[in-house]
């Protein structure tokens, strides 16, 4: 058996060091959303375009629609995609269903170590079962839920003067979920330069994703667990603890006092608009946004800084960021994983960065420049290092569909308690998990 | 000897073709030309509606076709019947249906009875009227969600322009109480101008006769608009109600992208969670076993009202 896996795993690295001279060119397609740092990577591709052959086209997805299409797509067993950076919660799927290639004996005959790799990357984006070394994706988007402010209204004497008289307080970057509130109501309503602002924009979407990214936020920082023991699904007192009913009460005020008007259906899209048009002093939004942010000539520059998710009980972000995986149904794997092998370059990974793109290699983030390369470059090191994933099950659609459904309902919807909307939420993951045998 | 349609056809016949189809019975004749059309039917209805019957009795996911699958009895429409949750859906339906058919039969029939009278730029206004509804709803969805915007749609801006109230403090489609009643306006406003049209064909349909012998019979207007106007047009609207109650049972674009369900669940509408089930949370057997229902139902009610409509007729 060892003498059968050794020479399975040479044959690869032979055929995989042939790969540049002999295998012919393709056109491989890479699906991903469709948001700034897409644009990053199409750009970092032409290289590989030049040193493959192979040349490189790219399917984009608005995010409201990207896991709908794409998880069709695979579940369809459709040939669109030849390399897919699918969000970190569909791996469980992915690899549970065979929509993904398994890449050990390709990493190991290419040489390739996920330790290369932050380990919360890895762990997130590209292991299946959880904490195995069992890999399907390469991390190749690190990314959190993040902050950014107005640096120049902070900074305003007179600002500064009415937040002291109002609060007692300092106005500075928040040190915690609660300071972060405070912040935001003294800035609802405000006039500034004659236009009234609000305090923050935080997500609050219904229909995919939203405000379970957005909630999650502050439940991590309070102490949320999925489950009393990983593994074993028992969340009846984790998921429903009174930390998580009291983040989640937090929340529901942040929404209904600090955030702009007719905020019930906001996500990334949203945040950015509110904050670019200057309705609002803080707003969250994922870290993959930051750069452009900065670049923004309005309200970019100077006018803008940037911090990591306020802890509160403890410090937690929640996760972003994506693997990037070969798909299983893909006639080119070969090219595509020509293209992984390429991109786990270090080099490349530098250079990924630079463009744009959050690398989660181990020779970038622990470069001595690193933190000073660019403003939220330091803020994004400390986020990662305390973030949290949802489930990542290949049940995951309808754990995620069922939590967007209790938070909506109890946060924007008005209706009945966080105990309650925890307690509907435990029945419904325990119904998910029954369904699926695993309780 | 005039030569009779049938004569004509035979001749043009082939005589290949003819030589084949000689010796078959009329009856044959009839099937050979029949069959691919009820092939075609139990291909594309009938066989995906017993799939979804057998569907609805197990716990198929199709995006699991790896993993077995279960028969698993009455369990899904058990499940269905007794969630509180979809029991909400169905009543948001319900609400959505009743006011959007109250309203647009009620708008519809008055904006027909005022454009079926003769008066300079009537077509013109008949064309304006019927606008919306050639729209897409999507775009119609898109554009109303900005008409409501509370800091800068101009729908709340009517609003506080005639009531006195902030523009900003009130959200049609953020607030539990208005959004059932934003997606019911906006329905309303594209397809009002379908029942207008129905109702104008009834109304042009009425003989002018029936309205001089009320004259000479000294008939007032109104008793002329009960006796003759109304029992007249009733089928014809009673046919909008039909079409329209058919339509806005499964609505889903329009609503999708006024509200996407929300706040909370309160605009979900059956459709739309049929949707999630099927399609997002892949629970392909509870979601047949849904959509089973809901077509029982409105299968069940259009038959009865379909039945009260031919009695009308009958009258």
């Amino acid at each position: 058996m060892k003498h059968l896996k050794l020479a399975s795993a040479s044959a690869i690295s032979i055929a995989a060091a042939s790969f540049a001279n002999t295998a012919q060119a393709e056109d491989l397609t890479l699906c991903w959303a469709a948001w700034d740092p897409a644009n990053a990577l199409v750009e970092l591709s032409k290289e590989f375009e030049s040193q493959s052959g192979h040349s490189m086209s790219f399917e984009f997805i608005p995010w409201p629609n990207f896991a709908d299409r794409m998880l069709n797509e695979l579940n369809s067993g459709g040939k669109l995609c030849d390399l897919l950076i699918g969000d970190s919660q569909w791996i469980g799927g992915g690899a549970e269903n065979g929509h993904y290639v398994k890449l050990n004996d390709f990493f190991d005959a290419e040489g390739i170590s996920m330790s290369d790799f932050a380990d919360a990357t890895v762990y997130a984006y590209s292991t299946w079962p959880k904490g195995t070394p069992n890999y399907y994706a390469l991390p190749a988007m690190g990314d959190a839920n993040g902050w950014f402010y107005r640096k120049d209204w902070f900074g305003r004497e007179d600002i500064q003067a009415a937040y002291k008289e109002a609060t007692g307080q300092e106005l500075r970057e928040p040190q915690s979920q609660k300071e972060m509130l405070q912040i935001a109501q003294f800035f609802q309503g405000r006039e500034i330069d004659g236009q009234t602002v609000y305090g923050a924009a935080i997500f609050t979407e219904r229909g995919s994703e939203g405000i379970t990214m957005g909630v999650t936020s502050a439940l991590y920082p309070w102490g949320f667990k999925y489950e009393n023991t990983p593994g074993s699904y028992d969340m009846d007192g984790a998921v429903n603890s009174p930390e998580a009913v009291e983040a989640l009460e937090f929340y529901k005020e942040f929404y209904e006092t600090a955030t702009p008007p007719g905020y019930t259906n906001s996500y990334m899209g949203e945040s950015l608009d509110a904050f670019k048009s200057g309705q609002v002093a803080m707003a969250m939004n994922w870290f993959a946004f930051f750069p452009g942010l900065y670049a923004d000539p309005n309200t970019g520059g100077d006018k803008i800084d940037f911090f990591v998710n306020p802890p509160q009980n403890n410090a937690g972000s929640t996760l972003g960021g994506q693997g990037i995986s070969v798909v299983a149904y893909s006639d080119k794997q070969d090219a595509a994983l020509e293209y992984i092998k390429w991109f786990a370059n270090p080099d490349v990974q530098a250079k990924w960065w630079e463009l744009g793109g959050y690398s989660a290699h181990n020779s970038v983030l622990n470069d001595p420049g690193f933190k000073d390369s660019a403003p939220f470059a330091g803020d994004f090191l400390e986020a990662m290092g305390s973030v949290q994933d949802f489930w990542q099950e290949p049940a995951y659609a309808e754990l995620l569909l069922a939590m967007q459904k209790r938070l909506h309902d109890y946060i924007v919807a008005d209706q009945g308690t966080a105990q309650e909307a925890l307690d509907k939420l435990v029945e419904d993951w325990t119904e998910v998990f029954e369904d699926e045998g695993k309780l | 000897m005039t030569d009779s349609p049938a004569t004509r056809a035979a001749q043009a016949t082939p005589v290949g073709v003819a030589r084949k189809i000689k010796g078959l019975s009329d009856r044959a004749i009839a099937w050979i030309f029949v069959g691919p059309t009820i092939f075609l039917l139990l291909a594309i209805n009938i066989f995906p509606l017993i799939w979804t019957i057998n569907l609805s009795f197990t716990d198929f996911r199709a995006n699991r076709l790896n993993r077995e699958v279960e028969y698993i009895g009455l369990r899904n429409y058990e499940r269905i019947l007794t969630d509180s949750d979809i029991w909400l859906n169905m009543q948001a339906t319900a609400h959505f249906l009743f006011w959007t058919i109250f309203f647009q039969v009620l708008i519809g029939f008055a904006l027909a009875y005022l454009i079926n009278k003769k008066f300079k730029g009537n077509d013109l206004w008949t064309t304006i009227i019927v606008l919306p509804m050639m729209l897409s709803p999507a775009v119609v969805g898109n554009f109303w969600k900005f008409l409501y915007q509370p800091q800068i749609g101009l729908f709340n801006y009517v609003v506080s322009f005639i009531t006195g109230k902030d523009p900003s403090s009130f959200e049609m489609l953020g607030s539990v109480q208005l959004a059932p009643w934003s997606i019911v306006i906006v329905d309303t406003w594209m397809w009002t101008p379908f029942v207008m049209l129905i109702c104008l064909a009834g109304l042009r349909s009425i003989p002018d006769y029936i309205y001089e012998a009320a004259e000479v019979d000294r008939a007032s207007k109104l008793r002329q608009f009960f006796t003759i106007t109304i029992p007249m047009v009733l089928p014809f609207l009673m046919l909008a109600v039909l079409f329209r109650g058919i339509e806005n049972f499964k609505m889903f674009d329009l609503v999708v992208q006024l509200t996407g369900g929300g706040p909370g669940s309160t605009t979900e509408l059956t459709s739309i969670n049929l949707k999630r089930e099927a399609f997002e949370k892949w629970r392909t057997g509870y979601a047949s076993a849904y959509a089973i229902i809901l077509f029982v139902t409105v299968f069940g009610l259009a038959s009865i009202y379909v039945k009260a409509l031919n009695k009308v007729k009958e009258r």
